[in-house]
């Protein structure tokens, strides 16, 4: 994604803004996306018009922060106050954004800028400069705009946009998701040494167990196997946290909340992973809750920015679909990727007789410069477990 | 209602759970989910809508009772 249209300001200048609070909305090539702030403050300027397109990066306003004394306002903006409201772009367009860890900003280095000579520049321009080790100076602009992502040369430009005659000549309209995911992917499969386990889980009695609980409530509160599933990834990531977070700047970093990725199908328009916030806070009930209403929003084109940018794992679950097991592919900066197959039946082996059982096939795949494949094995352990005994995952 | 009649009223269910689906794709006697893409929540959204219009739910065990278009419309329709 490149840029995005900024539909309708929720604000005006003066207003209190909250974080969190929904501030406006842009069109992107996934839909309509809500932009949320992350920080209290003041709006003091709509930097850019309704219905006006945007290139990402681009300032949208600025919001003022209440309580900081006027010197802070007057050093911060450049880092602190901008980078929250741009749009953020789906995570998928990956390298050029920058990724969402806890982490958040060093604002030491720019309030070291005196306000008079301070340069403006986007985050994720500011990062790419910083992982070129390229000085800021040399790139201000003689109209004093601020530095965005595409000012700043690109060692990888050459490698990745070959240049034949042939290609150029081609003048097909690309899809913007596709060409998203297939610049995530290659990264990812270039530089994640992945490793794959697999177990088959009986899943039986946590059929039962939802068998019981939904024969007792309202067809429209019923609980669907792939919601269960979710929330025993996410309990037995609370147990094995190492899979939960990113490998940013040669760092593994644990992410404290859990918001998974969930693939969800938009048929003919293609796939996407928006992120089931807070996961590790909802109950089963709130996480079907929460998960339809995904599904929803996702195919209806609304989801937040947040949804789009701030997954910690991806959980991929092709059951539907009729797949026996999945391997799936590593989303940068994330550590790994749960896949989900189908329920079968199939031979089960209790004591010394042979059954039948309903049978789950669970992978992960792992980013080994982050974990080994122990970790990886605890997590489909205790996934294993907690499918046993599914009570606890109410 | 006849059993026409309740064809008709799945496939306008199945078209508002997925607007992206025409009409000519959906194929009577085709599984639906898998013809369709239609995943366990659209389905589940779905069987919702037509015990609202048709006053009939299907129980999870009744699942493959109702995989197509014809034989959803006759299972509601022994069920009337």
């Amino acid at each position: 994604m490149e840029s995005a249209i900024l539909m309708e300001w929720h604000v005006q200048v003066g207003d209190v803004v909250k974080k969190g609070q929904v501030i406006g909305e842009v069109e992107t090539s996934k839909g309509v996306i809500e932009i949320e702030v992350f920080e209290n403050g003041v709006i003091t300027e709509l930097l850019v018009e309704e219905e006006s397109d945007c290139a990402v990066g681009t300032p949208l306003a600025i919001i003022s922060n209440e309580s900081a004394t006027q010197e802070e306002v007057i050093q911060e903006k450049p880092q602190k106050e901008e980078a929250p409201i741009e749009p953020t772009p789906p995570q998928s367009v990956v390298q050029e954004e920058q990724p969402k860890p806890p982490k958040v900003e060093e604002p030491k280095e720019v309030s070291t800028i005196k306000p008079s000579d301070r340069i403006q520049i986007s985050p994720a321009a500011k990062k790419r400069v910083q992982e070129l080790g390229i000085d800021i100076a040399t790139l201000a602009k003689e109209d004093g705009s601020p530095i965005q992502l595409q000012d700043i040369p690109t060692p990888k430009d050459n490698l990745e946009k070959p240049t034949t005659p042939k290609e150029s000549a081609k003048e097909k309209p690309k899809d913007p998701m596709r060409d998203a995911i297939a610049k995530a992917m290659s990264l990812s499969n270039r530089e994640i040494p992945h490793y794959y386990l697999n177990t088959t889980i009986n899943v039986t009695p946590a059929l039962k167990f939802l068998e019981e609980l939904n024969a007792q409530r309202d067809i429209s509160k019923r609980i669907l196997p792939a919601t269960l599933l979710i929330r025993a990834c996410v309990k037995a990531l609370q147990a094995v946290p190492q899979l939960n977070g990113f490998w940013v700047e040669n760092e593994h970093q644990i992410s404290p909340t859990i918001n998974p990725g969930v693939a969800i199908a938009l048929r003919k328009k293609g796939l996407i992973t928006p992120a089931l916030l807070d996961a590790g806070s909802l109950s089963l009930d709130e996480t079907m809750e929460q998960f339809g209403d995904l599904i929803k929003r996702a195919r209806g084109g609304k989801l937040k920015g947040s949804e789009l940018s701030q997954q910690t794992i991806t959980i991929s679950n092709l059951g539907d679909l009729g797949v026996d097991e999945v391997y799936g592919v590593i989303y940068p900066p994330q550590v790994a990727v749960i896949g989900l197959g189908r329920i079968s039946d199939a031979p089960w082996v209790i004591g010394d007789g042979l059954t039948v059982r309903k049978v789950l096939k669970a992978t992960i795949a792992g980013d080994h410069r982050a974990t080994d494949g122990r970790t990886g094995a605890l997590f489909l352990d205790k996934l294993d477990k907690l499918l046993q005994n599914p009570k606890e995952l109410l | 209602m006849t059993q026409i009649e309740i064809q008709n009223i799945i496939i306008e269910e199945i078209l508002n759970i997925a607007p992206d689906i025409e009409e000519d794709e959906i194929e009577l006697n085709e599984n639906i989910q898998r013809s369709l893409e239609i995943d366990s929540f659209d389905f589940l959204n779905m069987l919702v809508a037509l015990k609202e219009r048709i006053g009939v739910e299907v129980p999870e065990a009744d699942y493959a009772k109702v995989d197509t278009v014809e034989n959803m419309s006759g299972y509601f329709m022994e069920r009337l």
